[in-house]
């Protein structure tokens, strides 16, 4: 039973806070965006016809339930736990991205905006805003970092080719981060028009819990195939974080389940030291204020953010939702790290026992799954979060292990 | 009453628009950075915008975001900001200073501590741009409380319905962005600040400063003749980055003063 006064679930107040975190950290020239887009999804959000529009979509053009599938050979091999994949890599444009970017496009057509904006690291929110817009024949701008655009270029070709323009921001280090704030610089500027669409629980509010709204249907789903599947909740659910929409949608569904143990995997990058060279906000980083909210951030002692490292650029971001912050602090849910040779490993042992070539943000939960399962009883169900597939990743990985693609055939 | 309440007060009685410029703390370097600001109030600037380097200036075009990684990059942090101040204070005690900036480097430092060394330091108000004024627990009333200004922007997507919320806290000037945009983007239209200064002077007493898409001398005359003053910013933070020596760029902010004050 839900004991509804202690419910984890009932963020953010009306002030947009999870706890402290959270917030609407915003130039004037935004604030009344936001709060009509707060309105908006309020209305939309007890909007039957809205939802009708979503299920249809999910079920007839995403692909929606995704399975939920019982990785066997991986469970033999590591010893232990049972490891449950939620497949959410088969969605169409391969990333569970696109729950999110449906809601908000159905959402930015009932406001009568006509262009749209985004962000995008790895390029698969940006392959999914490209997308949608195409269907609904809307405009579409998507700021990529100018790295990202080098070591993500498939994707940058998926985009142009659904008709979008894609700019590559070559402020800051050319990260999400700096394509962050760039998108914020174009949405002040065409303020009547344009509909900012972002990729990740973060941002100020209503997007923290606007996204997660849009994600949790992945937790809704596993919670009842677990339930046809085993007869019962996972005792471990994971899931890889950069910004954490498919770590926040997995995990909301489950957070008044008291038994259920939850675990969000940062980017270790090359080790959470004083180096640096990492994405842990929550492990290796601080409190401060962002991209309109306040989480916990990579950041210098004189409050200056740094830029992380990670191999995986969807994981490439100095901080993470808010709500996680607000989970991290009240302890419901454990943050943990693996590093960029640990995500390598579980990439390639994903692909020879499953035959599932995973992208490198998911590689970084099964990194953990890897070091945890081999502990556990074989009567320990893990489910983790398949978020993305690895398509557009094999270049980087063929890099990393130093292999010559050209040199194959 | 602040350094910038005497300043309103004193260019009121005088009948004269206020010029305003923004330069980046640190910008090239800290020794030249202080040249500048020391040698604006010679060159006719009333109000000092003192820019705190941040690394992620959402709200600016590339002439800032460069001027601010260009003074990161020679070293400059918050504590030498206020060192800067702190500098030029020892030479003019009346010229008012305003710093403007991100949040993330204040509620780094610790609220409480920032107001009490930015105060020590000769700051007179604070213009932080990621604040609205659904956040004004956070350093807006607090500020007040310590003695500086806290000064607001309004846009225009500042409508009437909102106008109030944002005045209602704001204290020194309001600082009226004439775009919507970015710092040194668009080019302001004195046709169009004219009714949306005239719409926020009927519900305030605080004089009312226009900026943003300001950069000649021209513009600066246009803007002020329709405000109570106006702020150039970019265009002066480009003539120092095109490597200009400090007196010519105090030469072309003289011109941009002039042309303010005959307005």
């Amino acid at each position: 039973m839900n004991d509804l006064f202690n419910s984890f679930m009932k963020g953010p107040d009306e002030k947009g806070r999870f706890g402290d975190f959270g917030g609407r950290f915003v130039s004037e020239t935004l604030m009344p965006l936001i709060l009509e887009l707060e309105e908006q999804y309020e209305h939309a959000k007890t909007d039957e016809t809205f939802w009708a529009e979503m299920d249809f979509l999910w079920k007839h053009y995403v692909g929606r339930p995704s399975p939920l599938y019982f990785a066997e050979r991986l469970t033999d091999h590591l010893g232990g736990a049972k490891v449950y994949m939620k497949r959410d890599e088969l969605n169409h444009t391969g990333a569970h991205k696109i729950n999110n970017v449906l809601g908000q496009i159905i959402l930015a057509r009932r406001m009568g905006k006509t262009r749209i904006i985004a962000e995008t690291g790895a390029g698969q929110h940006g392959v999914a805003t490209a997308t949608v817009c195409a269907k609904f024949g809307l405009q579409c701008v998507v700021y990529m970092g100018a790295h990202d655009v080098e070591r993500q270029a498939p994707n940058v070709f998926r985009m142009k080719l659904l008709g979008a323009e894609v700019v590559p921001v070559t402020s800051g280090r050319g990260t999400l981060k700096d394509a962050m704030n760039d998108a914020l610089r174009d949405w002040v500027t065409n303020v009547r028009d344009t509909f900012y669409c972002i990729g990740t629980v973060a941002g100020p509010h209503p997007y923290p819990a606007m996204v997660r709204d849009f994600q949790q249907i992945i937790g809704k789903e596993a919670k009842a195939q677990m339930q046809e599947a085993e007869g019962r909740l996972p005792d471990t659910i994971i899931a890889a974080i950069g910004g954490g929409s498919n770590a926040m949608g997995l995990f909301y569904p489950f957070l008044d389940d008291k038994s259920v143990r939850i675990i969000g995997v940062e980017a270790g990058g090359k080790g959470v030291d004083e180096k640096m060279e990492h994405c842990a906000s929550l492990t290796g980083g601080r409190p401060g204020v962002l991209h309109g909210n306040r989480t916990y951030l990579l950041q210098d002692d004189d409050g200056q953010i740094l830029e992380g490292h990670s191999i995986s650029a969807g994981l490439d971001y100095p901080g993470i939702g808010p709500e996680h912050s607000w989970l991290h602090d009240i302890g419901r849910a454990e943050y943990v790290s693996i590093t960029d040779k640990e995500a390598l490993e579980a990439f390639q042992l994903c692909c020879k026992t499953e035959g599932i070539i995973p992208a490198l943000e998911p590689s970084h939960a099964l990194g953990h799954v890897m070091k945890i399962a081999p502990e556990l009883p074989k009567d320990h169900i893990i489910c983790m979060n398949m978020c993305g597939r690895g398509d557009k990743d094999i270049f980087t990985v063929a890099r990393h292990l130093g292999v010559d693609m050209g040199g194959l055939v | 009453m602040t350094r910038i309440d005497a300043k309103f007060a004193d260019l009121k009685a005088q009948g004269k628009k206020a010029f305003v410029a923004y330069v980046m703390a640190g910008d090239p370097d800290f020794d030249t950075s202080l040249e500048v600001v020391k040698g604006l109030p010679g060159a006719g600037v009333d109000v000092i915008e003192l820019g705190l380097p941040f690394t992620d200036p959402m709200a600016d075009g590339p002439a800032i975001q460069l001027a601010g990684q260009r003074a990161l990059e020679a070293g400059m942090t918050l504590d030498r900001t206020l060192e800067m101040a702190r500098e030029f204070r020892k030479g003019d005690n009346t010229t008012p200073i305003v710093m403007m900036g991100y949040y993330n480097p204040i509620y780094s430092r610790g609220v409480d501590l920032f107001l009490e060394q930015a105060k020590e330091a000769g700051i007179d108000g604070l213009i932080i741009v990621d604040l609205p004024p659904e956040e004004d627990d956070e350093l807006c009333i607090p500020a007040q409380k310590a003695g500086l200004n806290f000064i607001r922007l309004a846009t225009p997507t500042t409508d009437d319905k909102r106008l109030p919320k944002v005045l209602q806290n704001t204290s020194g000037f309001v600082y009226y962005v004439s775009i919507t945009g970015i710092t040194g983007a668009a080019q302001a239209q004195a046709t169009d600040v004219a009714p949306e200064v005239a719409r926020i002077k009927a519900k305030t007493e605080l004089p009312v400063i226009v900026g943003f898409g300001v950069r000649t001398p021209e513009i600066a005359q246009n803007i002020a003749s329709v405000a109570d003053g106006c702020v150039v910013g970019s265009a002066i933070v480009a003539e120092l980055a095109s490597g200009k020596p400090v007196s010519e760029v105090l030469a072309f902010v003289k011109s941009l003063a002039d042309g303010a004050h005959r307005a």
